[in-house]
């Protein structure tokens, strides 16, 4: 699944062994996606692969992090790694939606490949409707968490620390049995896949989540990206977080093109 | 989210249809509808699995040496080969991609009118690593990726060169100016850094994407 670039020199594959994984789900409003390209675009990670994989529908462009004319000309494809090692950071960025029946095999080749690189944990940046909140979530902050029992343990104090607020889990059957509790996380994508699998396989995970509905969801993102940056503290926050985030240049005409002039 | 009249509806994603959202969509109706069409799908003697793709070759060699791939995708750009590269005396036809999707069905035939979907290989004559092939037919997500292995695991690599040629409606151009004033046609091109030829035209800027065949 995944492909080392070829730095030349014959340099060996990267070695992610104790790493952090940072990824989104492709999920209601892209909020995970945008997060993940401010991550990117401010730590000005490398480069280094992507997933040869038929479970999401192909793209390819220029350079979405280009900051020059000389860097502006390597491709980019629709799932690719960076990393960062000075933070033990690596970073899988999606581009495009799942093609239809490809959701469980791309959350199992996944989770294999996160335990044959030996990654320490996984954190998700997701989101969920907003729409379909109930009376209590639509009160307080929109942001929620969920840790596996096996990331629970490590870090689950440090949650209570910063006082976040974990995803609360909804009737199996409301108003008929309030007993049965689930977890539901509807226009997350493959977010609960991904996130009962590596409970099942004891894998450290942890999910950040935002409530939003579909529109311009930058907003969201950088609230997104700065509850992430309250717990693994990727840049300094003590002055306006918000402005410490890099936009990359491919957020350019996110809602269509400039006005023709026979319009006026 | 709410409509004019108060109704509560499932607004379109663009995260796409949770998988769980997929499953319990599905009214008897539905199944009644997607059992149909499943069954349009196999051939007669149920040579062909639903959507899978197949790819007759007319030459006996296992594997054809290619130094040189040219790929038209979209309407356009098969009748841009057809109407400047290809003809019989230069170019033999050598192979053909069988497939079927709710857009289009394509056939073993290999003669065909420009206004049928088809998938056709040809090959150089003077200079046999040199292959072509021109898809008119829409290839649909789930086989786009089996198209690629098919017809690339087909091929002894020597050096080789691809070149895709695809159109997109200027409608979909991102640019700071309005496209209604943009002179076009115009080309654009994106290449793999192993190219070092030149490109004719200039590079596609950021934020534009290729998607779908031609990205694959």
């Amino acid at each position: 699944m995944f492909i080392p670039c070829d730095r030349g020199g014959g340099s060996a594959a990267p070695d992610f062994k104790g790493f952090t994984l940072l990824m989104p789900a492709v999920s209601v409003g892209n909020v995970g996606q945008l997060a993940i390209d401010l991550v990117i675009s401010t730590l000005d990670m490398t480069k280094v692969g992507y997933f040869y994989t038929d479970c999401l529908v192909p793209m390819v462009g220029n350079n979405p992090y280009a900051t020059a004319e000389e860097n502006s000309v390597e491709l980019s494809i629709n799932a690719e790694v960076y990393s960062l090692p000075s933070k033990k950071l690596v970073v899988l960025q999606i581009r495009s939606p799942f093609i239809k029946n490809k959701y469980r095999p791309f959350c199992e080749t996944l989770l294999s490949w996160v335990k044959s690189s030996k990654c320490a944990r996984v954190v998700l940046l997701s989101s969920s409707h907003a729409y379909q909140r109930d009376d209590e979530q639509l009160l307080g902050t929109p942001l929620r968490y969920l840790l596996t029992p096996d990331l629970e343990k490590a870090v689950g104090g440090c949650m209570k620390d910063l006082n976040w607020k974990e995803m609360e889990k909804v009737a199996a059957y409301p108003g008929i049995n309030d007993t049965d509790k689930v977890l539901h996380i509807p226009g997350g994508g493959i977010t609960k896949l991904l996130f009962t699998e590596s409970c099942s396989e004891g894998i450290q995970m942890a999910v950040l989540l935002k409530f939003c509905s579909e529109g311009d969801n930058i907003p969201d993102a950088f609230v997104l990206v700065n509850y992430l940056n309250e717990w693994l503290q990727l840049i300094k926050s003590e002055v306006n977080p918000s402005s410490q985030w890099k936009i990359p240049s491919s957020w350019r005409l996110l809602f269509g093109n400039g006005l023709p002039p026979a319009l006026f | 989210m709410a409509t004019f009249f108060g109704e509560v509806v499932v607004a379109p994603s663009r995260a796409g249809l949770d998988e769980e959202e997929e499953a319990r969509e599905e009214t008897p109706e539905d199944r009644e509808i997607r059992r149909e069409i499943e069954k349009k799908r196999y051939q007669e003697r149920g040579e062909i699995r639903e959507r899978e793709i197949q790819v007759l070759w007319s030459c006996a060699e296992e594997s054809l040496v290619c130094s040189r791939f040219i790929v038209a995708i979209g309407r356009n750009a098969a009748a841009f080969l057809s109407s400047f590269i290809l003809d019989s005396v230069c170019w033999e036809v050598i192979g053909v991609v069988k497939l079927w999707n709710e857009w289009c069905r394509t056939s073993n035939s290999t003669n065909v009118l420009p206004t049928d979907s088809f998938c056709l290989f040809y090959r150089l004559i003077s200079d046999p690593t040199v292959l072509l092939c021109q898809c008119s037919c829409y290839v649909a997500e789930d086989q786009q990726f089996q198209w690629l292995e098919k017809v690339f695991g087909c091929m002894q690599k020597k050096d080789l060169q691809v070149t895709i040629l695809s159109t997109c409606p200027v409608a979909d151009y991102k640019t700071q100016e309005s496209t209604l004033t943009l002179v076009s046609p115009f080309l654009k091109a994106l290449k793999t850094k192993e190219f070092q030829e030149q490109v004719c035209c200039p590079l596609l800027e950021q934020p534009n994407i290729v998607r779908d065949l031609p990205a694959a």
